[in-house]
């Protein structure tokens, strides 16, 4: 089956692709690039940089614009799949949702809608054995955004390590976060993956931050040899 | 043993992971072992050492399993207490005389009990996590133990301990697993 991967530059989207390869097709990557920071869908935080990791991947993307206005990003959402559909003849759709019946179920309704598959297969999964097989399967990842208590600047950028999930733990212990960040607690951007032919450099970056919130922009990025 | 039955189009696709994972997480959780079995793989040995059966989900395109009621006919010989969500009460009824008909219902959705069941007692109304574009007729030789505005969301079988739910229950309603299991294995349900 030809698939298309929702993908944000974050962590789930692309292991959700790693695990789309292993059993199926994967046709392209499909990225929606909001320009609202508040979008409800779509994760924000360097999803400008897809392309890059579409490149590193040797993947076809379809990019889409959007406002990242609620309700109406998911016309532009839709736009995208049937490009996809038309471009790279996709049947399915994957996405990286682990938790997020809001996410999960729109998806579903416009796939259902355009008779298209749609699979989740991090649905409801074992949040510390998942961060556990990323890390172990050579997943290189950075926090590319912060967005609750107790996250502090100096996660901007931080690798998620398995120091960092300690941490992390620590935090849903005592905040109530989700250990993956599916609550939006934080994102993150993904810099290799096993399927990536080469992986990404991070050359020039800038961190903002106040108030538990804050951003790690990548400036300049490159491609290098593995 | 709890044996999960995967409806999915094919033995180790995606639906899997999104579908049987979650159920047999819930079922490791509450004390038990978990064999996960695709429905073409079925055999008398797999049921031999089964203690209840649970009937998995299938993604919302995936009907494929509707065209193989062979394999299912296994329902009717059955002494084992099975449960099954979704795809699997799709399977239930049409296995005990009832038809299918569209109705789609994606994300949250109101259930509203409406008959007596040791599982189901005392829940009233509950919202729970939908996605089918089926659903089950009421010319059925099942109980209907709940509905919602668009279709029905539990039946029993009147007989067997046999359960449907439209409904996904690994999504924010475990307690309807876990207390199929109790009732099944120890033939008692939790307060």
């Amino acid at each position: 089956m030809r698939l298309g991967v929702l993908c944000s530059g974050g962590k789930d989207s692309l292991f959700a692709c790693m695990m789309a390869m292993e059993r199926e097709e994967v046709a392209c990557l499909i990225a929606l690039r909001p320009r609202n920071e508040e979008s409800y869908m779509f994760h924000t935080p360097n999803v400008s940089l897809v392309p890059l990791q579409a490149e590193a991947a040797e993947l076809p993307l379809v990019e889409m614009p959007t406002e990242g206005v609620e309700e109406e990003e998911l016309e532009d959402l839709k736009a995208a799949l049937v490009c996809a559909r038309k471009k790279h003849r996709i049947e399915g759709v994957v996405t990286g949702a682990i938790l997020s019946v809001y996410q999960a179920a729109r998806v579903q309704r416009i796939c259902n809608t355009l008779g298209l598959w749609c699979f989740n297969p991090l649905w409801y999964t074992d949040q510390e054995s998942y961060l556990d097989s990323l890390i172990g399967n050579g997943f290189r990842v950075i926090i590319s955004g912060v967005f609750s208590e107790p996250f502090d600047e100096k996660w901007l950028g931080r690798p998620l390590d398995r120091t960092s999930v300690v941490l992390l733990n620590q935090y849903r212990e005592r905040y109530g976060i989700t250990l993956t960040g599916e609550g939006g607690e934080y994102e993150t951007f993904v810099l290799d993956a096993p399927f990536f032919k080469k992986s990404i450099e991070i050359t020039e970056a800038l961190s903002e931050y106040h108030n538990y919130r804050g951003f790690y922009r990548i400036i300049h990025a490159r491609l290098v040899g593995k | 043993m709890i044996l999960l039955i995967d409806l999915c189009y094919r033995n180790g696709s995606l639906g899997f992971d999104e579908f049987v994972r979650p159920v047999a997480r819930i079922v490791r959780h509450s004390g038990n072992d978990v064999i996960p079995v695709h429905f073409r793989s079925l055999n008398d040995h797999t049921f031999s050492r089964a203690e209840a059966v649970i009937l998995c989900g299938t993604p919302l395109a995936d009907t494929a399993f509707l065209a193989e009621p062979g394999a299912f006919s296994w329902l009717k010989e059955t002494s084992l207490p099975v449960l099954g969500i979704c795809a699997g009460m799709e399977v239930i009824c049409t296995i005990f005389g009832g038809t299918l008909r569209p109705c789609t219902e994606i994300g949250m959705t109101e259930v509203s009990v409406i008959g007596n069941d040791p599982i189901f007692q005392g829940s009233g109304s509950f919202s729970a996590y939908e996605i089918h574009t089926l659903a089950c007729s009421s010319k059925q030789d099942l109980e209907v133990l709940a509905v919602s505005d668009q279709c029905i969301q539990i039946v029993r079988h009147p007989d067997k301990t046999i359960y449907g739910v439209m409904f996904h229950p690994e999504v924010r309603n475990n307690w309807v697993i876990d207390r199929f299991l109790t009732c099944s294995i120890e033939g008692s349900i939790s307060p």
